[in-house]
């Protein structure tokens, strides 16, 4: 009885050609019909920060968008940010190594926060760290070994870059 | 905490948006998202419509037209953050939005959901207020332009009509040679402010004071401008302990009492934040060093 539409989305460099009834946000499309269940949703209302996204590169609450509105567009997840199967993502070894998480619940949407803000700054301070994962909620942590975790990433990341020369 | 069921339209001409608002019973005009997509998910709103403005072209612009700077309603807070022309010609806007929310929701979140959204406190609110913005609205009968001084007519109401919607603001900017100071109150970075305080000034070669916008967010139902204070600073010197006399008769103005603070505390509040932030225009406005 719901109204549905077709979309065209590319998840994580994969596209998908799907039907979805037009009230599905875009996380629940993610969790359920493509079965990435590596977003998370904690308050469904666009405070907890656990959906985050990349949609078209930039970080957004997926709790927050419909599925229709990604019609046309790119999307990564946490299940992509990882280079391959056998590969961390810099972040990812930053998280683990500094233990940046301990149930892991609120992870996904911070490191996909993280991919952006590090991106867009690659050498941030403590205080731009703390400002830039304000809209994420860790109940765990304290938030004190995901700063550092953070910082750690953003200079393997720096590293990395220099490497690689880009 | 799901959507309930509605109809989706994404049309992609503001003609054709407004088309729809004339004809659909119990349509929503969604935007960034920000505010009615979690009205919906808690099921707050209960839309037989939603009309999706994201598809809609030339709604998202910055254009700067002599010393006014016009942004079209659909220009996502983060095109706003990242403007050059906006932080050069209004960089009272640009500091209030980096206190919007978080990256997360300036990412989605557009200039013309906040103000039609309209949270007393919200601080693009604040500025247009500040700025005397002026409101470009389309309905099936053409444009009109509302003051932003008589665009809150209620909490959480704008001056528009069900079959209207917004689509661009002009912000009056001021001379290159002014001071600026957006302030707020939070329990922690990126919420709602408490009280907000935005200041502008200009001032004559003598250093005093020609010309003043004071404006408080979070008070009441809408942003307020201090016209008081805005005519007791004319010919003042800025100073701390005049500002601090000037400021104290705020303490009178009405405030809301809630769940956040009772209404004396934003009251004390509502006499600190302007003195803050008329100290921190002037500082830039002279060049002193900022503290």
């Amino acid at each position: 009885m719901s109204e549905t539409r077709k979309i065209s989305v590319t998840v994580n460099g994969k596209t998908h050609e799907e039907t979805v009834p037009v009230r599905v946000t875009l996380a629940d499309f993610l969790r359920h019909q493509l079965g990435l269940t590596g977003t998370h949703l904690g308050c469904e209302h666009g405070v907890c920060g656990a959906c985050t996204v990349l949609f078209d590169g930039h970080s957004a609450r997926s709790c927050l968008m419909l599925a229709v509105q990604a019609d046309g567009h790119d999307i990564m997840t946490i299940e992509g940010i990882a280079p391959d199967d056998n590969t961390l993502h810099p972040l990812q070894e930053a998280f683990r190594d500094n233990h940046g998480l301990q149930c892991g619940f609120c992870t996904p949407g911070i490191l996909t926060t993280l991919i952006e803000f590090l991106r867009d700054n690659p050498d941030p301070t403590e205080e731009d760290v703390r400002i830039a994962i304000s809209g994420n909620l860790c109940r765990c942590t304290g938030y004190q070994n995901i700063v550092a975790a953070t910082l750690d990433a953003a200079a393997r990341l720096r590293t990395q870059s220099t490497q690689t020369g880009s | 905490m799901k959507p309930p069921d509605f109809s989706y339209h994404d049309p992609r001409t503001t003609a054709d948006a407004v088309g729809l608002l004339s004809t659909l019973e119990n349509a929503k005009l969604l935007a960034g998202g920000q505010s009615l997509m979690p009205m919906l998910n808690m099921r707050f709103v209960l839309p037989d419509h939603v009309i999706d403005l994201n598809r809609v072209e030339g709604l998202s612009y910055i254009k700067e037209r002599g010393d006014v700077l016009e942004i079209g309603a659909m220009t996502r807070q983060r095109d706003i953050e990242f403007s050059a022309a906006v932080k050069t010609k209004c960089p009272l806007m640009h500091e209030a939005i980096t206190q919007v929310g978080h990256r997360q929701t300036r990412n989605r979140g557009t200039l013309g959901g906040s103000l039609c959204h309209l949270d007393p406190s919200a601080e693009l609110v604040s500025v247009a207020a500040a700025l005397d913005a002026k409101v470009s609205v389309a309905g099936k009968n053409g444009t009109r332009t509302i003051d932003f001084a008589e665009f809150p007519v209620a909490y959480m109401t704008p001056a528009i009509e069900p079959d209207e919607m917004l689509t661009a603001v002009a912000f009056p900017c001021w001379p290159a040679r002014h001071g600026y100071a957006f302030v707020e109150f939070t329990r922690r970075h990126g919420d709602f402010a408490i009280v907000s305080a935005a200041a502008l000034i200009e001032e004559d070669a003598s250093g005093k004071v020609t010309r003043a916008s004071v404006t408080l967010g979070g008070m009441g139902p809408a942003p307020v401008r201090a016209r008081e204070v805005e005519q007791a600073l004319i010919g003042e010197k800025i100073e701390e302990k005049r500002l601090t006399d000037i400021c104290e008769s705020l303490r009178s103005l009405e405030a809301v009492d809630d769940i956040h603070a009772p209404a004396s505390y934003r009251q004390q509040l509502a006499t600190v934040l302007p003195r803050r932030a008329l100290l921190k225009a002037h500082r830039r406005l002279t060049g002193e060093a900022q503290s």
